[in-house]
Parts: structure tokens; C-alpha cells; sequence
């Protein structure tokens, strides 16, 4: 019971993480129909703010804001200098450009930064636990668990109860008629890598946490899962790229935590046959983009 | 006569396709101008080049006045003109009232967006029914009265309205035209697109027949009606 409990609470962080960053993928890709392989980049940038302000010695609060910022402004910054002089090409050569922006930003990481890990600490009441009855959980994944539902749900309500939401979810539908409404292009596109990048900022405060370093790479294998968890959960669909995120991350945790010793190695193999055979059964994905537009 | 919009050798090109040549239009003010024409004779091509979404035009676009030639759709939509497009094209994910919101979002402040909503809902009796319904539910005709209604959000002075009859039932057709003169009444300037060319004469204060993409014929509809050259247009495509 204990174990599963814990199993479960772990799932849903690692889960949770691997949601937000699909979801920005998915926003930004059914607004500007980019797949953006530089997002693990943003997430990374979002780690060195973090980073950087522990350095200057700031305040938590204000530390964690500093990381979420960082990978807002480097958000947006991708898309007014590498993407934008690109609207309306071809979805392979936004793609590439994506893939020139990701390792351009590692090689300035490396140079400028440090190829090798940087060390954060968070205060230690975050690696602490508590207990409820029998059970010890852990002070972080309770936490990643309360950010992440938290900021799916303001998502979820900036989405549907706002004008500007409606305006991204409409754009998803039909962006060249939105223009006709009057609506700026370059607006709705900003908002989303914005989103896409506080989702990712998000990600990085609560992996760097649990990691306690920052290296070049470190966006690099949370966003190549979120990737597996778009695709699995339907190209395109913001609701399809959570569950997706969901799913990859508990089939992660009851892999590593239930797999006999030596099928170990194979972890990643057997999750990845899973995400295959879950493709096979519906090849749109989990829950498919209404309107069909899949590239 | 006043002038609501006004082109001057208007072409349009989609790669090495000319879809539109050299093309001269008047609509003047608080009228309907008809561009009536067959399948692929270039009528919407023009609309989408007026409304700024085209990317390989030359020529001149005059809105109110304005040279408005190369400009992007938000700055000719804040210029009064507003579009009804062919299909409809509303956003068939999001409610009736959530089309209207983030119409009205996009030019207004939010108080005038409301009251307009409000006159929306009321213009529209069945809209205001459906408001919380997902728009891609509504009939063929509903969803044209939402798209007109969504189209009446930023106070147009000028709507292009492209095929609004299309795939109407012949009541829902009626009741569409009625709306379009009730506009007219209101002192907005209307270019309707038709295929529907003696549906669109009857209404029309002025009509331009275009064919391969020219312009082969322009008057009063008492002027065109007669004429060869109508029938010989839809017929040449």
C-alpha cells in the first residue's frame, strides 16, 4: 500500500512535469504550427535564472520568479529573432530552424555558462517529508504535484474564460480568420510562446529542484518525453498533450519502480513499445485535434 | 458619390496562377455591389486581397479614402471593413457567444463589445437561444447569421460578404437577403459575392460580372441583366 501510494505520488510529479512542457509544445504548435525542438532550451535558460539568482543571493520568491521569467523572456525572444522572419514556411523548415536555435543555444550554454553541472540548493525544507498516518511523503513531489495542477488549472481557466484564450483557441481552429477579425498575428503568436515558455519556466523550477544542478542539456530529455507524450496524446491537442504527459510519466515511474533488476537497462525500450503499441490502437492519438489539423 | 472602397489594377497572383487581373472596382457608400461571376472566375480572390490576407498583390486598395494597399488585416479591419467569408468559417470548437466575444474583443473596448453582444443576441433571436452552444452545431444558416452577427462586432462601415447564400436552404437564402438590405438601410456599404447572379441583381444598387479573372462587364443590374455578357461569364469558366 505504502509503496504504491509513493509510486503513485511520484508518477504524477514526474507526470505533471512532462505535461507542461507537452502542453507548450502543443500551444505553440496549433497556433504556429512549429514544433519547436528548442524548448528544452527555454527550460534550460529557466534553470540558469534560477541559478543566477541563488548566485546574487535573492530571496526564494523572488529566485523562482527570476527562473519562470527567464524562460518567458527566452520564449518570446525565439520567437521575434529566429521564428518570426520564418511565419508561413513550410513546417519542415521551421522544424530545422527549431533544431539550429536548440543547438546554438547548447553551444552558447557551454561557452559561456559551463558545459559541466552548476549546483542549485534549494532551502532544505524542500527535500524534507511529512507524514499522513503510516505514510512519509515527500515535501517536493506534494509540491511539484499542487504547482502543476495549479498551473494547468489557471491555464485551463485563462483558455476558456478569457477573450484572448478564446482568440488562441480559435487560432488553433482557423488562425487566417482571426486575422480577418482584426485580431494581430503577431499578438497571438507572442502570448503563446509566452505561455509555452511560463510552462517550461514552470517545469524548471520544479526539475531543478529535485535535480539541485543546471547543465546545457538539462531540457534536452524532460522535452524529448514531452515530444513522445504530444505525439501519443494527438499533435496538436492541448488536452491530448496533458494526458499524453500523464501517461508517459507514469509508465516512467512503474517501470523503474516494478520492472525486475534485469530488464533495467531496457526501461526506456519497454516504455517507448508501450507508446507504440498505444499508436498502433489509435494512430491520431489519445485524444486527437478536433479539426484534423495534424501536419 | 462617396466612395466606401475602391481598387485600382488589382492583381493577385498564387505563384505562377494570375487569379485576378488588373481588376477596377467601385463600391460607394450605403450600397450593394454585386461581383457576381462563375466558379474560379476570381471573386474571392479579390475579397481576400481587399481584406489584406493575400500575400502576392499589386495594385490599389482605397478604404474610405485611405490607401490601405499592402496593408495587414488588422489595419484594414480598424479601417471599418469587416468580411464574411465563403464557408462561414466560424469557430465551430467555441460557443456562439465565445465567436462574438473574441470578436468583439479584437477591435472594442470591452463595455462597447458587450452592448454589442447584447444587440447581437437581439438581432439574432436563435443566436441568443444557442449563445452557449458549440457554434459547429448550428445549422447551415444559423451559423451564417453567426458569422454575419460576428462580422457586425468591430461597427463595420464596409462588409465584404463572399457567397453568404451558399448551401442555404431557399427560406434561409430570403432571410439572409433581407438581412443584407436591413444593413444596406443602416447606411453600411455591402460587396456581395454571388453565384447566384439573379438572386444578387434583385437586391443590388450596382454589380460587377467578372470572368477569367477580368472584369467583363459593370452597371446597374437593369443594365447587366439583359446583357449577353452575364451569361456568357458564367458560361466561359
Amino acid at each position: 500500500m505504502d509503496i504504491w501510494l509513493q509510486q503513485f505520488i511520484n508518477a504524477l510529479s514526474l507526470g505533471g512535469i512532462y505535461a507542461m512542457l507537452a502542453l507548450g509544445l502543443a500551444i505553440v504548435f496549433s497556433i504556429a504550427r512549429l514544433i519547436n525542438f528548442a524548448h528544452g532550451e527555454i527550460m534550460t535558460f529557466g534553470g540558469y535564472g534560477i541559478f543566477l539568482s541563488m548566485a546574487l543571493d535573492f530571496p526564494i520568491l523572488v529566485t523562482l520568479t527570476v527562473g519562470i521569467a527567464a524562460a518567458v523572456v527566452m520564449a518570446l525572444m525565439m520567437e521575434r529573432v529566429a521564428f518570426r522572419a520564418m511565419r508561413g514556411a513550410s513546417i519542415i523548415s521551421l522544424l530545422i530552424t527549431s533544431l539550429a536555435v536548440s543547438e546554438i543555444l547548447k553551444v552558447l550554454f557551454q561557452n559561456f555558462i559551463s558545459p559541466r553541472p552548476v549546483p542549485i540548493s534549494f532551502p532544505s525544507l524542500w527535500s524534507g517529508s511529512y507524514q499522513i498516518g503510516e505514510m512519509t511523503i515527500g515535501v517536493a513531489p506534494t509540491v511539484s504535484i499542487i504547482v502543476t495542477i495549479s498551473a494547468l488549472g489557471g491555464l485551463t481557466f485563462f483558455l476558456r474564460h478569457t477573450a484572448t484564450g478564446m482568440s488562441m483557441r480559435a487560432a488553433a481552429e482557423d488562425f487566417e480568420m482571426l486575422r480577418l477579425l482584426g485580431v494581430r498575428a503577431n499578438r497571438i503568436i507572442a502570448v503563446s510562446f509566452a505561455l509555452s515558455g511560463l510552462l517550461a519556466g514552470i517545469a524548471a523550477v520544479i526539475w531543478t529542484a529535485q535535480r539541485g544542478s543546471v547543465d546545457p542539456m538539462m531540457g534536452t530529455f524532460p522535452v524529448l518525453k514531452a515530444f513522445i507524450a504530444t505525439v501519443l496524446g494527438g499533435l496538436g491537442s492541448l488536452n491530448g498533450a496533458v494526458l499524453g504527459g500523464f501517461v508517459v510519466g507514469i509508465l516512467e515511474v512503474l517501470a523503474q519502480a516494478f520492472l525486475l533488476d534485469s530488464l533495467a537497462p531496457y526501461r526506456d525500450a519497454i516504455v517507448l513499445s508501450i507508446v507504440i503499441i498505444l499508436l498502433l490502437i489509435r494512430p491520431d492519438g489519445l485524444l486527437p485535434a478536433k479539426d484534423g489539423t495534424r501536419s | 458619390m462617396d466612395i466606401a472602397l475602391e481598387t485600382e489594377a488589382l492583381d493577385v497572383r498564387y505563384g505562377q496562377i494570375q487569379a485576378v487581373r488588373s481588376i477596377n472596382l467601385v463600391v460607394p457608400k450605403a450600397c450593394i455591389t454585386a461581383l457576381l461571376g462563375a466558379n474560379g472566375a476570381g471573386k474571392t480572390s479579390t475579397v481576400m486581397a481587399i481584406a489584406g490576407v493575400v500575400p502576392n498583390v499589386s495594385g490599389k486598395v482605397s478604404i474610405f479614402g485611405q490607401d490601405m494597399t499592402g496593408a495587414t488585416p488588422d489595419t484594414i479591419i480598424r479601417a471599418g471593413v469587416a468580411i464574411t467569408p465563403e464557408g462561414r468559417r466560424i469557430f465551430a470548437s467555441l460557443s456562439v457567444e465565445e465567436n462574438l466575444i473574441l470578436a468583439g474583443a479584437a477591435t472594442t473596448k470591452s463595455t462597447t463589445s458587450a452592448e454589442r453582444r447584447a444587440m447581437m443576441m437581439e438581432r439574432f433571436p436563435i443566436l441568443g437561444e444557442r449563445r452557449r452552444q458549440l457554434a459547429g452545431l448550428l445549422s447551415g444558416g444559423e451559423q451564417q447569421m453567426l458569422a454575419v452577427a460576428r462580422a457586425l462586432m468591430s461597427g463595420p462601415r464596409l462588409i465584404l460578404m463572399d457567397e453568404p447564400s451558399l448551401g442555404l436552404a431557399p427560406q434561409m437564402v430570403d432571410t439572409m437577403f433581407a438581412i443584407i438590405e436591413e444593413l444596406r438601410a443602416e447606411g453600411i456599404s455591402i460587396l456581395l459575392v454571388e453565384q447566384n447572379a439573379s438572386l444578387a441583381l434583385e437586391i443590388a444598387d450596382h454589380a460587377v460580372v467578372l470572368a477569367n479573372g477580368k472584369v467583363a462587364a459593370a452597371g446597374t443590374p437593369s443594365e447587366i441583366v439583359g446583357q449577353d455578357i452575364l451569361k456568357s461569364a458564367y458560361l466561359a469558366a
